[in-house]
């Protein structure tokens, strides 16, 4: 068989691995985040790679049904997943493993680190295998839980040196509330959202003359397309909104609120308001953001607030967090190569030489044993000492 | 303008007619852009770039963010599919159909309809929506051959005159959808270069009135 017709090293489309020296960096990258959120007080969950499919696509999570590998449990002949998205499966854990009844007003803060498994990648990224990294708040429906995790997701940014991310703040109970009292079916909301995503105005006024709305709202409902800038549109939207509701009104008190909190605390990131933002639009229940960086097309991290998610699992529970694939996250921090450091010891059956071994290693040093029998320098087995023997004692001397 | 900005722009048709309109919106490239073989033109604005590219891949290049914005026919967009990109402004230059046409009196076969298109994403679409089965048969030009040499029952193809159509005998049957010329944002170039961006693309808005 020649090289060209063997195949047998081609990975699935869309599947990637880690190779040295970048699986190492990838892993003092997921070290340190996770201690971040150690010193925020969020405990770690290792949720299953698979489980049911019942429970993977519970009630929040209708647009990963595609997107889940599926395979049958020989054992019981149940559907299985593999996880496509583990908050879910956090949610799971919070709802059912960490109920207590004893402690009714329990805040539970997890934080997660895993890879996913998608069934068909999306359309920017190729990749199906991203590395999850998140961190959520159970149990509490304050401002403060909400505010707290944007700011550890900001936090996140900057400590692995992405401090030029930007901010993009929305919130679902704006749209929401806009078509609650028109009678919109559910097909036709689903179709107005995709076009307010795409922020595409010539779509949405040629669909809304189709749908049985007097032309205020036809209006208001395209104008959410343009509601997108610094915190002024905020007011821009309470002025043309003021009739529709309290509710409408509420929604933009808050996020007005959580937009002047985080202005303050980071003056040096740039916060912006998108009303038409709504990215997971059928799970989230209020507050939407997302962390963009220029020429990015799309978000490297985000999250909202998702209320009621436990329910299915008997504990209907306030939640709200943020997850980030930590691969692109790397890629997008652009470690450093760095290099190797390490002592290149003889391959040689000598107690001496194995107990100064011994030692360097209790010290915290790297020390590779010489299999190569000298034919390859230290250099280019990463090594920048080596251990010699001068006169008849061993020592570490530079390459 | 502090953030330079980059428009992408297709070849060929699309860019007789979209020259003008940006030169109403006050953008002018530097050189003539028919008489040189440069893919980057810088225009009479020092923060606006313009690059030139074929028309199916202007949807790609703002998607990840390699130009700001874009020009690019609904009928490239829908085909491409639209993810994290913005379709902010109907340019309504370069307009026309994209319809279905085949022989005018020779009926089509009930199940198993052959389709020859450039577009099969649009036409899978399409034909989902009302429920019919077909069998798609990609092609890159030339469609109203198709019908002829038996290779498909009908075509989905942009038609703006029907000449072409007409002189293979053929008709047009559906309108699919209406086509124009749309201006695109990357999402991320909307976010980080919110006033620079805005602005632009609320002058080429105006010059489109």
């Amino acid at each position: 068989m020649t090289a060209t017709s063997n195949k047998r090293w081609l990975l699935p489309d869309g599947v990637q691995e880690t190779l040295p020296p970048d699986a190492a960096a990838v892993e003092a990258l997921r070290y340190e985040i996770l201690q971040l959120f150690h010193r925020w007080g969020y405990e770690l969950v290792m949720p299953a790679m698979i489980e049911y499919m019942d429970s993977l696509l519970t009630g929040t999570a209708h647009s990963l049904d595609t997107r889940t590998f599926a395979l049958v449990d020989q054992l019981s002949g149940k559907q299985m997943g593999v996880r496509s998205d583990m908050t879910p499966q956090v949610a799971r854990i919070d709802a059912h493993l960490l109920a207590d009844s004893a402690r009714q007003h329990r805040v539970a803060r997890l934080c997660y680190c895993g890879h996913l498994l998608h069934a068909i990648g999306d359309g920017i990224t190729s990749s199906r295998t991203p590395l999850q990294i998140g961190a959520e708040i159970f149990g509490s429906d304050a401002i403060s839980a909400d505010v707290e995790v944007v700011s550890l997701m900001v936090s996140t940014l900057h400590a692995v040196g992405l401090s030029q991310a930007s901010i993009d703040v929305g919130h679902v109970g704006i749209f929401r509330n806009l078509v609650k009292n028109t009678g919109l079916d559910k097909d036709q909301e689903s179709r107005l959202f995709d076009m307010l995503q795409r922020k595409s105005i010539p779509d949405l006024q040629q669909y809304l003359q189709t749908l049985a709305l007097d032309d205020e709202m036809r209006e208001h409902i395209c104008h959410l397309a343009l509601l997108n800038g610094d915190v002024s549109i905020i007011d821009e939207a309470r002025e043309r909104y003021r009739n529709v509701g309290a509710e409408l009104m509420a929604s933009l008190d808050y996020m007005h609120s959580v937009v002047q909190t985080l202005q303050s605390k980071y003056p040096g990131t740039l916060v912006n308001c998108d009303l038409a933002e709504l990215r997971g639009y059928s799970y989230h229940t209020g507050l939407v953001f997302a962390a963009f960086l220029p020429g990015q097309g799309r978000e490297i991290a985000r999250g909202g607030r998702y209320n009621d998610v436990g329910e299915v699992f008997g504990n209907a529970r306030p939640a709200t967090g943020f997850s980030a694939d930590l691969l692109n996250l790397y890629q997008l921090c652009g470690a450093g190569e760095q290099a190797q450091k390490g002592i290149l010891a003889p391959d040689r059956d000598d107690e001496a030489l194995g107990l100064l071994i011994e030692q360097l290693r209790a010290d915290g040093e790297r020390v590779v044993v010489d299999l190569t029998d000298m034919k390859l320098a230290a250099v280019d087995q990463h090594c920048d000492r080596q251990i010699l023997q001068v006169d008849g004692a061993w020592m570490v001397t530079e390459v | 303008m502090s953030d330079p900005l980059t428009i992408a722009l297709a070849k060929g048709r699309i860019l007789d007619e979209t020259l003008p309109l940006l030169a109403r919106a006050g953008i002018e490239p530097v050189d003539d852009l028919s008489k040189s073989r440069k893919l980057v033109f810088a225009t009479n604005h020092p923060g606006i770039n313009l690059v030139l590219i074929r028309s199916a891949d202007v949807p790609t290049y703002v998607q990840y963010g390699a130009a700001d914005l874009g020009i690019a026919g609904k009928d490239v967009l829908a085909e491409h599919g639209g993810e994290g990109l913005y379709e902010r402004v109907d340019l309504k230059i370069a307009t026309c159909k994209m319809m279905t046409a085949g022989f005018p009196d020779r009926p089509l076969p009930r199940t198993r309809l052959k389709v020859a298109t450039k577009y099969p994403e649009i036409t899978r679409r399409f034909f989902l929506e009302r429920g019919r089965q077909v069998e798609l048969i990609k092609l890159y030009g030339s469609m109203e051959l198709a019908p002829v040499v038996g290779l498909a029952d009908i075509i989905v193809d942009l038609v703006d005159s029907g000449n072409t159509l007409r002189a293979n005998g053929l008709t047009p049957l559906e309108t699919i959808m209406d086509i124009s010329s749309r201006l695109i944002v990357n999402r991320a170039a909307l976010k980080m270069k919110n006033e620079a961006a805005k602005a632009l693309v609320e002058k080429i808005e105006k010059a489109v009135e």
